[in-house]
């Protein structure tokens, strides 16, 4: 073993390497969140940088954007349909996707391959071409204007995808844990329930996070078939509407991006205790 | 595993159903409107498909993908990759994930703020608000107008507003991939004089094979629907338009649902090469366990 | 799984919650106003709420072609809803989706409160299907009256001489024009402006509408006639502040900040009534009328006069309720466009509206200027088919600029153009 530091040294490229990849992600997203606390004329005018030159004149910040933005969204309610919207849209999908994902890695049927391709395939369908048949028969059930339908909608739009990635995970599971449980007299249930699902819980972290950005973000399909009046818009549809239709006080957006961010970066941070090595250790093969 | 026949559809029903329901029966619906003209009226043959091959801006919105997929695509893959093995040996591992996942969470018109604040351009004298261009007047180099300078600054200036935002994606993934290998694999290699490189092109990547191809898979469809990016940024303007804004355009501005239908179709037909390399991937994973 | 049930529990308390649509008398309304003009909104339909008790549900969006087209498509469009053009709202008529609004409204009562080209912009083959709310006048050019006097120049009344007076100021070592292009998903529209005001000065307004009716070709000398006056400026490095690289990049409401920096970067700036609100936003001490001001867009052939160019905002109905029938009575009426007006600085429509209701004196003028307007003319590529007017148009003002050959835009506008208006 060579000592700590000899160790450190012989990856300086590479800690050079990740810091660099690093500044330049975190760098425009620095650039938003200073204009976010910056007056309108002073954005058109100078560059965020200018304010790091004296960081501790605090007469060049303001707090107006975040005001306006909180009190103009209401933020309360806004909030709470966001979460009605994608709460139940980021479980949906995922229960759905891993009972095909696991019928699909490890069973036989007719048909099999063909609607594993199929549905892979619709991964590429874009959902602005979907909007108008389904809306149409969405009105015929009473569904248009209700979470139901929108909760639905998210799950049809997010199955693919979550599918294709359960699918992924879960085939790579080791063939033994099935062999020695079917032996043992599980039944297939069983072994989904309490073998399959628990080692999965890595991939639907990972997979949860994705869907639940994917409709915290949603704008289009949330104005088809909610509507955006206040009662039932969420986020997305409430930040869009802070802009005039000019793009007047467009600089709302910088505030807006950081509110609609906090709660995916949350999320985020409190699900990567699941993605540390060792959950699968000695299970799987890769 | 052995089963009743009946057993798997339990399974899968579910999901077939709502497939059906959400993308299949659309999926026919628009095959149908693609052969008909701009309100679904009149029958007009192959003649969407012809316009979509012979228009300008139709043939331009291919090439463009077609750089879209050669940049993004094995950028995403690989940084996200690397990243992934390289961040496992490094104790702030979870503070730089967050980093490169954080363009994930912000939404498109967040990033699209952002990123026309980096690409920003002032007239020479006047005060630079865009960073690049700041650092090009303090280094004494001409301002340049990037999202105007066609045809290869500014699609790739957009395909880098889509690598910031994805890479994270491929990251997340692919490190929780990495996780799985038993490390006692990569200590006996290296015990056994192994150097770093060797270790990852024939050990890891062989064992990540079947991630990497599902999120390049993933990625290249990504690119074949690539969207918010272009309209939030240039909307197609001085040849950077993409196949799926010119969609999204022909559907929701002019009116003309043959036509959005007809590009929708051919784009489900350029991803069947793909399916059927998947195919092959999915017969080879299955004879190997 | 104790994390799963507190999941399931946590679901259904929002469900409930989420479940308490209120129903009653109401009115659904979807417009393109955002931001102010949405607050604006509201504070006009109070009085309408409080008299009638029927409540206004309203969905504002910048994306209102694409909802409103799917909507409309799908067999669930809003009561009432504003038109993105009138294109739009007579391809909505085309196909029998609008009432008619003469089957409820007193005429009368609206010939007298409206000018006949108004109720005709409104119709669609006789029947009148829309009403207009407010609207804005875009033959303006903005200066700022100080930077003028310090430089002793005069306004301009003729186009010779609003010619000399940029000469002028390029020999005295200014910039005389400011012109801004970059709009996002829309670039290029400003551009349109400039020509169609150009357009309606060099020739007879029929030759216009034989423009916009595509009765003319795109390549016809008058249009490249128009395209040129404006490319004599905007593509040139010593007229328009930054040359054609900054006139292509810079965003439309940043532009006008070029007139008020010290010295002034550029001394004209060429653009609707609406620019007021950008220029106060980013100047909060600037004052109407003394620190910026405006003057008319000076004919170029003295038989053309001075046409006024504008754009209105306009409601159609798609539901024939009770609710919305009373809420379509209301907007049309002087009171409810006088808070509306009132609060936005637009110009109102109806001529039952008082002048003193608009919030400053430039307001005011650019009122009277388009009411004694001899020619009023609609903004042009709002009237085209969208894949030209909001397509091809846009994008061939954009590849204009930055140098393709006039001869190369105009076919491609014509070639789309083609196969726009056959359909």
């Amino acid at each position: 073993m060579k000592p700590k530091f000899s160790q450190f040294l012989l990856n300086t490229p590479m800690h050079l390497f990740i810091i660099l990849i690093a500044i330049i992600w975190v760098f425009p997203t620095v650039g938003l969140l200073i204009t976010s606390f910056r007056p309108s004329s002073a954005v058109a005018s100078s560059g965020w940088w200018t304010v790091l030159m004296h960081p501790f004149n605090f007469s060049q910040y303001t707090l107006a954007n975040y005001y306006e933005v909180i009190t103009k969204i209401g933020l309360g309610r806004t909030f709470l349909n966001t979460l009605i919207i994608t709460l139940p849209a980021c479980i949906l999908p995922i229960i759905i996707a891993s009972f095909a994902a696991y019928a699909f890695a490890w069973m036989e049927f007719w048909g099999r391959r063909f609607f594993f391709i199929l549905f892979v395939g619709l991964l590429v369908v874009p959902l602005q071409m979907t909007l108008i048949p389904i809306l149409r028969i969405f009105n015929k059930l009473g569904l248009s204007g209700s979470f139901f339908g929108i909760w639905l909608a998210h799950a049809g739009y997010g199955l693919p995808l979550v599918i294709y990635l359960m699918y992924n995970y879960i085939s790579g599971l080791p063939s033994e844990i099935f062999e020695s449980s079917t032996i043992d007299g599980a039944t297939p249930f069983q072994i989904f329930k309490s073998i399959v699902i628990p080692l999965s819980v890595p991939a639907i972290a990972s997979i949860a996070i994705f869907q639940f950005i994917w409709v915290w973000n949603d704008l289009l399909v949330a104005l088809v078939y909610l509507g955006g009046t206040p009662n039932v818009a969420p986020l997305t549809v409430r930040i869009s509407a802070l802009v005039g239709s000019y793009g007047q006080n467009w600089e709302l957006l910088t505030a807006a991006a950081f509110v609609s961010m906090v709660l995916p970066l949350i999320i985020f941070l409190s699900l990567q205790r699941y993605f540390v090595r060792g959950i699968l250790a000695g299970s799987v093969k890769g | 595993m052995r089963t009743k026949w009946f057993t798997p559809w339990f399974y899968v029903i579910p999901a077939l159903a709502t497939l059906v329901f959400f993308l299949i029966y659309p999926s026919i619906n628009t095959l149908i409107i693609s052969f008909f003209g701009p309100q679904s009226k009149e029958f007009v043959g192959f003649s969407n498909y012809i316009y979509c091959f012979t228009n300008e801006t139709m043939l331009s919105a291919f090439r463009n993908n077609l750089l879209w997929v050669a940049i993004f695509v094995p950028f995403t893959v690989f940084l996200g990759l690397i990243l992934a093995v390289m961040l496992d040996r490094v104790h702030y591992e979870s503070l730089i994930k967050s980093i490169i996942f954080m363009p994930m969470a912000i939404s498109f018109v967040g990033a699209g703020v952002i990123w026309k604040f980096v690409y920003s351009y002032r007239p020479i004298g006047s005060g630079q608000i865009g960073i690049l261009n700041a650092f090009l007047s303090y280094i004494g180099v001409q301002p340049i107008p990037w999202l105007i300078e066609r045809p290869w600054l500014n699609n790739i200036c957009l395909i880098i507003v889509g690598i910031w935002i994805w890479t994270g994606f491929c990251l997340v993934v692919l490190s929780a991939s990495y996780k799985g290998i038993p490390r006692e694999l990569l200590e006996a290699a290296r015990v056994d004089g192994a150097n770093e490189y060797r270790i990852f092109w024939k050990i890891i990547l062989p064992l990540m094979k079947p991630t990497v191809a599902v999120i390049a898979t993933t990625m290249l469809i990504n690119v074949l629907k690539v969207f918010d990016i272009v309209y939030v940024m240039t909307n197609g303007g001085f040849s950077t338009e993409v196949i799926a804004n010119r969609m999204y355009k022909e559907m929701f501005l002019f009116r003309n649902y043959g036509r959005a239908s007809a590009i929708a179709i051919l784009l489900l037909l350029f991803i069947i090469p793909m399916i059927v390399i998947n195919v092959q991937r999915f017969k080879e994973q299955e004879a190997t366990r | 799984m104790k994390k799963f049930n507190f999941i399931v529990i946590a679901v259904c308390i929002l469900l409930l919650f989420g479940v308490t649509n209120a129903f009653g008398q109401s009115v659904t309304v979807m417009a393109v106003w955002t931001g102010a003009e949405a607050d604006a909104f509201l504070k006009m339909v109070e009085p309408f709420e409080k008299e009638t008790g029927i409540k206004v549900e309203f969905t504002g969006t910048r994306d209102l072609p694409a909802i409103l087209t799917t909507r409309v498509e799908a067999g669930n469009p809003p009561d009432v809803s504003v038109m993105p053009n009138p294109g739009q709202m007579q391809e909505f008529a085309r196909d029998g989706k609008l009432i008619d609004l003469s089957t409820f409204m007193n005429m009368d009562a609206l010939k007298s409160d409206y000018s006949d080209a108004w109720l005709e912009l409104g119709s669609y083959q006789g029947k009148i299907y829309s009403i207009f709310i407010s609207a804005d006048l875009k033959s303006l050019v903005w200066y700022n009256p100080k930077a003028f006097a310090a430089a002793g120049y005069t306004i301009p009344t003729t186009w010779d001489e609003l010619m000399t007076l940029s000469d002028k100021m390029i020999a005295d070592g200014h910039t005389p024009w400011a012109i801004g292009l970059e709009s996002g998903a829309a670039s290029g529209w400003p551009g349109t402006d400039w020509i169609e005001d150009i357009m309606l000065r060099i020739a007879p307004p029929e030759t216009y509408d034989a423009w916009v009716e595509h009765k003319i070709a795109w390549t016809n000398e008058v249009v490249k006639e128009a395209f040129e006056i404006f490319g004599g400026i905007a593509r040139s490095d010593k007229y328009v502040y930054g040359g054609p690289n900054a006139v292509l990049t810079i965003p439309f409401g940043d532009s006008p900040d070029a007139l008020f920096t010290e010295p002034p970067k550029a001394y004209m700036h060429r653009q609707a009534t609406f620019i007021k609100s950008f220029i106060e936003e980013h100047f909060p001490n600037l004052v109407a009328g003394k620190d910026f001001d405006f003057f008319p867009f000076p004919p170029i052939k003295k038989e053309f006069g001075n046409p006024a160019l504008g754009a209105a905002d306009m409601l159609s109905m798609f539901n024939d309720t009770p609710e919305a029938r009373a809420f379509m009575k209301y907007i049309a009426s002087a009171p409810a466009q006088e808070i509306w007006v009132g609060e936005l600085g637009k110009l109102a429509p109806n001529q039952k509206v008082n002048p003193s209701v608009y919030p400053d004196d430039i307001t005011r003028k650019a009122a009277q200027f388009l009411g004694e307007a001899s020619v009023f003319r609609f903004d042009g590529s709002d009237l085209m088919p969208a894949a030209v007017g909001s397509g091809s148009f846009w994008t061939g003002i954009m590849d204009y600029v930055s140098g393709e050959s006039l001869q190369n835009v105009l076919l491609q506008i014509e070639t789309s153009a083609l196969d726009a208006y056959r359909q």
